[in-house]
């Protein structure tokens, strides 16, 4: 788990290549350039096909969805299931739309975000210049935490939280984010920190720098490529969790997911198709968005997270 | 004042030791314990050593769970990398709009596993999603009803979660390959040896640590499974797509029965620890080399 060593060290290969990849001259089309151009294509369909079936459904009525095919374009394209999925759709008892899961989502997401990448930043910084003793050992354990599946640790956490009395609630959530985030965090931060010449940290403490003082003036200044890959994995980790938030968040303040799910799992009666679709985009475009905007940062980072996923 | 400074990193890493300590050793530890005992709704202290284990393994909703988790990591592990590798391959071929079909093939990775099997489930209604617009093409006797059919359930859950991940493989093998010396291809290609079995004999051979990497991620994904589960099939028809996660969280949450959901969250444990470890082993000797 070495920046060196392991897939942190990949795009930099991608972007490298990618530039002398265009260099190249191009090639005659052939037949089998043709078959393979013909072959992405084809894949390419399939992966766009459930956004375009998103989109089109979302867009018709419920007459025209019973009429037509899955795949017919609308004739009479509507905003109205938009309208009904944002702000008049049953989420379970309520029927406030998903505006509600929004707003819990986002007001989940943000302290879920910062707080672990400060944590994770002291982390990386602490493992990668100070290597007190037993903290790589931990550090392991950490990471090997995040393979393991979260059931074999949610009843004790739930148990603890609700004898501290905070289950259920959005402090309880955030924190759960926390410990469940942590390896990851630590894992970027310290990676990032790795290739950070060493000389320089040597130098502070000759200067007499202290922990936090060469950490705050020093390393959080040069971290901001680190803090938005960080950010990225965090807000889309955060955004798309659904176990988590079920369990932990409270019924106050359950995610978007999780009222998504309820509208079209639990829900009685006719299946309003395009208000279901309407909602499931409403609650992708977050992540979708912040993937379609930072595109090359999104990679970076998964690549770069990829030891854990 | 030096007793202070050494002090202080330890200090700083209180979140990460509370963290690995309590929260992750802690509860694994309690989950342990809570599996030898007859805990019901709230944790019980009444001791009955395997007994949970034995029920466990006599439980047929849990035995078909396993049973759908073989089948679906072995599906979805094969078909992630196979489609992969494929799609990786074939962009490395010098192609125009490589950045196209990168995003193209990468966005369903942004969708949660909730938003991916709800578009699914749209998909494969039967009488309303794929399955009526190929009739409506005149292929009458066309029959796509997967998702309430008992045997076959759990396949659609693999297609859709292949869907969503193949696209992250596919980005992790082009950067393996594009990190492979390309002198050696050049070399194999002026032998004279065809261009698949340079990619399959040579390359792929020589990114293991992708491959790796890539194993380790897909199979704790399939350990992992859930969210897909609940939003596509709900673990039906019946209990025909049921997985061994959402049996723990039921029997935790729905059916209070702690006991035996921790003995099969211990089960659980056991694989996600035997992959890990080999793992962390080859990465640790790398760096220590």
């Amino acid at each position: 788990m070495n920046s060196r060593s392991g897939t942190a060290g990949l795009p930099a290969a991608m972007a490298r290549n990618e530039s002398a990849a265009g260099a190249r001259r191009r090639r005659r089309l052939t037949p089998g350039r043709i078959g393979l151009y013909a072959f992405l294509f084809g894949a390419a369909l399939f992966f766009l096909l459930p956004l375009y079936v998103m989109i089109v459904t979302s867009l018709k009525s419920m007459d025209e969805i019973r009429a037509g095919g899955i795949f017919a374009l609308p004739l009479a394209a509507t905003l109205e299931p938009w309208r009904q999925a944002w702000s008049t759709v049953c989420t379970g008892a309520a029927c406030e739309g998903l505006r509600t899961g929004f707003r819990n989502s986002v007001a989940i997401a943000v302290p879920s975000t910062v707080l672990p990448i400060l944590v994770g930043a002291v982390n990386g910084y602490a493992l990668s210049f100070w290597r007190p003793r037993y903290a790589n050992l931990l550090f392991g354990v950490l990471m090997a935490g995040a393979f393991v599946p979260v059931q074999v640790m949610i009843y004790p956490l739930v148990r603890v939280m609700a004898l501290a009395g905070v289950f259920g609630s959005l402090p309880a959530i955030v924190l759960v984010h926390l410990v469940f985030g942590m390896p990851m965090m630590t894992l970027l931060f310290r990676n990032y920190y790795c290739s950070v010449p060493h000389e320089l940290f040597q130098a502070a403490r000759v200067d007499g720098a202290g922990f936090w003082r060469i950490f705050l003036r020093i390393m959080l200044p040069m971290s901001l490529p680190i803090i938005v890959v960080a950010a990225i994995i965090q807000v889309t980790g955060v955004w798309n969790d659904y176990i988590l938030g079920l369990v932990f968040a409270g019924r106050e303040n359950l995610p978007m997911t999780v009222q998504l799910n309820n509208v079209i799992n639990t829900t009685t009666g006719t299946r309003l198709y395009n208000v279901n679709m309407a909602a499931t985009i409403l609650t992708a475009l977050v992540p979708l968005a912040l993937y379609f905007g930072s595109g090359r940062w999104f990679v970076r980072g998964i690549a770069a997270g990829a030891v854990k996923g | 004042m030096k007793i202070k400074r050494t002090l202080t990193p330890y200090a700083a890493l209180l979140p990460m030791f509370v963290t690995v300590l309590v929260c992750y050793i802690g509860s694994a530890v309690w989950t342990l314990g809570m599996s030898m005992t007859a805990s019901r709704t709230f944790p019980s202290r009444h001791f009955i050593g395997l007994a949970q284990y034995q029920r466990l393994f006599d439980n047929e909703r849990w035995m078909l769970s396993l049973q759908n988790l073989a089948v679906y990591g072995l599906l979805f592990v094969l078909a992630c990398l196979v489609i992969g590798f494929l799609l990786a391959v074939f962009i490395d071929q010098n192609v125009s709009g490589e950045g196209v079909l990168r995003t193209v093939f990468l966005y369903p990775y942004a969708m949660s596993f909730v938003a991916t099997g709800l578009v699914w489930q749209w998909l494969l209604q039967p009488g309303d999603g794929i399955d009526s617009a190929v009739r409506a093409l005149g292929w009458q006797g066309f029959r796509l009803d997967w998702l309430v059919d008992q045997d076959m359930a759990i396949y659609t859950v693999v297609i859709a979660t292949v869907w969503q991940a193949s696209g992250l493989v596919m980005a992790l093998m082009l950067a393996g390959l594009r990190g492979v010396d390309p002198e050696i291809r050049k070399a194999a290609r002026l032998d004279g040896i065809p261009a698949w079995r340079v990619y399959l004999q040579i390359v792929l051979p020589m990114m293991w640590p992708t491959v790796a990497t890539i194993l380790l991620l897909l199979s704790t994904a399939v350990v992992k499974l859930y969210d897909a589960v609940v939003a596509m099939t709900q673990g039906g028809p019946g209990t025909a797509s049921e997985v061994p996660a959402k049996f723990i969280m039921d029997h935790l949450f729905l059916r209070s029965n702690v006991g035996l959901a921790s003995a099969g969250a211990v089960v659980l444990l056991v694989p996600v620890l035997a992959l890990f470890a080999p793992y962390a082993y080859a990465r640790s000797r790398k760096e220590a080399a």
